[in-house]
């Protein structure tokens, strides 16, 4: 009873219930169909996107909300799953063939339609910008850390979802951009190189700011003192916990980020020299040996 | 563009992303000194005044109870040492700087220890206060509604060896005007007269309709 209690959601939200009800149905209806269709999707990409998912839904719908709400580091871990590790677990799943083989077919012919097609796409596009998305990026991760924004936001439930949705929202964006390969990305991709600049770019004011709150010597967030904190620690430890959080993992996505870049760039580069090696070996047809 | 180019580009733009982070941080934090004992503007932001409890006689009550008169709610403990007691004088404080304005106040002090904190022992406590000082307390189904709804928590300490314990809860003071609807939120540390001077502005008129009424205006 107990573990199930911990395992139910905190302050349940519909938004949250549709939203991750509606992916999982799309994406194994998706599998299914892939399957039937005679291309079915190997153990590890499910797994993947599975455990983005359970990680995303742990913290926005299990009691982990409620320490989440209650304790400074626990917040930045929140933060940390929502804006980094599990919409990047989501995006290196490939998901979109198996939620597309999913989506029941009048919906992908409204999808499909013009009307809908161009708007989606031009704010697709301005989002995937690899200006706009860093500034983005790290611009949230500063407005929502900004102690007065920060105290209003744990006060209020309107406040505290619209920042737990930002965040998740910007982190698969932004993953987006940087993790999926460019044959993935169509007209919006950005080229390899400057993923790497991107990521540098936003990895630097992370550990700015996660040094700052970590090496201030006096309490920054007096919110969790005002509503009470979820067990005995001191002000100063929970601070620090949670600078740690914002300034090495958060910065280290950025490494993990070109590693998987580097991946795609020796992927590309294996295609490349196997169709020149096919094509030195057979030479086309009707050109004498 | 050049590969080399791009570099240079992308060093240049990490760099200024990092000084107007840096920038940014320092503005934030280090000018912004967190005073204690604000009082904040929460509007909009808390909910509005709603609960089920029972207060100090038993008698069952709810928020609607209490409409018409400007509530200030507070979650505590009778055994508290410190931070109740100061919280609860400073509070009374402000009530009696009200004058009359005063019997348009309630102050709301829900236990988050109801097993030790009974009708009687509440009684007592908030007797010491004031008239205005109501005591209330729930089944812990009833608490956990309350608290998620202003988003507070409270927690119980590991027993002393004589079987005394303490709570840790929050600090706040929430304000709701004569509706119901959140106004002010009041941290820990506020001066009396400052709180005094926010809830003489939640109720003008109906002060002035008391007086009109003959209400005699209490000896300040």
């Amino acid at each position: 009873m107990r573990i199930l209690s911990y395992l139910l959601p905190w302050q349940f939200s519909p938004l949250a219930c549709a939203v991750f009800t509606v992916t999982l149905v799309l994406y194994v209806r998706g599998l299914a169909v892939l399957r039937r269709s005679g291309a079915p999707v190997g153990p590890w990409r499910p797994f993947v996107f599975f455990l983005g998912l359970a990680l995303n839904y742990a913290v926005l719908q299990t009691y982990f909300d409620y320490l989440a709400q209650h304790m400074f580091w626990v917040h930045r871990l929140q933060h940390l799953i929502l804006h980094h590790i599990g919409p990047a677990l989501l995006v290196l799943s490939a998901p979109v063939s198996v939620l597309r083989a999913g989506l029941p077919a009048p919906v992908w012919r409204v999808l499909r339609a013009s009307w809908v097609r161009r708007p989606i796409g031009l704010l697709w596009r301005v989002l995937q910008n690899e200006l706009l998305a860093p500034v983005l990026f790290v611009g949230l991760i500063y407005f929502w850390l900004t102690p007065s924004v920060q105290f209003l936001a744990m006060l209020s439930q309107r406040l505290y979802l619209l920042m737990n949705w930002s965040i998740l929202i910007d982190g698969i964006l932004f993953w987006w951009m940087i993790l999926a390969p460019i044959e993935a990305q169509g007209a919006a991709a950005v080229p390899y190189g400057r993923r790497v600049i991107v990521l540098t770019a936003v990895a630097l004011p992370q550990i700015v700011l996660g040094a700052y709150i970590t090496l201030c010597s006096r309490p920054l967030y007096s919110i969790y003192a005002v509503c009470g904190r979820a067990w005995h620690i001191s002000p100063m430890l929970d601070q620090q916990l949670g600078g740690l959080l914002t300034w090495i993992p958060g910065a280290m996505m950025s490494a993990v980020g070109v590693l998987v870049i580097l991946h795609h760039v020796l992927q590309a580069e294996r295609r490349a020299l196997a169709q020149a090696r096919a094509k030195a070996a057979d030479p086309p047809a009707g050109v004498p040996a | 563009m050049n590969r080399a180019q791009l570099a240079r580009g992308g060093a240049a733009l990490g760099i200024v992303l990092a000084v107007i982070g840096g920038l940014l941080a320092a503005v934030i934090g280090c000018t912004q000194r967190q005073l204690p004992g604000r009082v904040t503007n929460v509007a909009g932001l808390v909910a509005a005044l709603k609960f089920h409890l029972t207060d100090q006689n038993g008698v069952p009550v709810s928020a609607a109870s209490y409409r018409g008169d400007a509530v200030l709610l507070y979650f505590g403990y009778t055994h508290c040492t410190k931070e109740c007691p100061t919280t609860l004088a400073t509070l009374a404080d402000a009530l009696q700087r009200l004058g009359s304005q005063a019997r348009l106040v309630r102050v709301l002090f829900v236990t988050v220890d109801p097993r030790r904190d009974t009708g009687p022992v509440l009684r007592r406590y908030v007797s010491d206060f004031g008239p205005q000082f109501v005591g209330l307390r729930g089944t812990t189904a009833q608490l956990t509604r309350m608290i998620k709804r202003y988003r507070v928590t409270y927690r119980y300490q590991k027993p002393y060896p004589h079987g005394d314990y303490q709570v840790s809860h929050s600090s706040a003071v929430f304000i709701f005007g004569p509706d119901g609807r959140a106004r002010l939120l009041v941290q820990s540390g506020a001066r009396a007269g400052i709180i005094a001077a926010d809830l003489r502005r939640l109720l003008p008129a109906r002060a002035a309709v008391a007086h009109a009424h003959g209400g005699s205006p209490a000896s300040t």
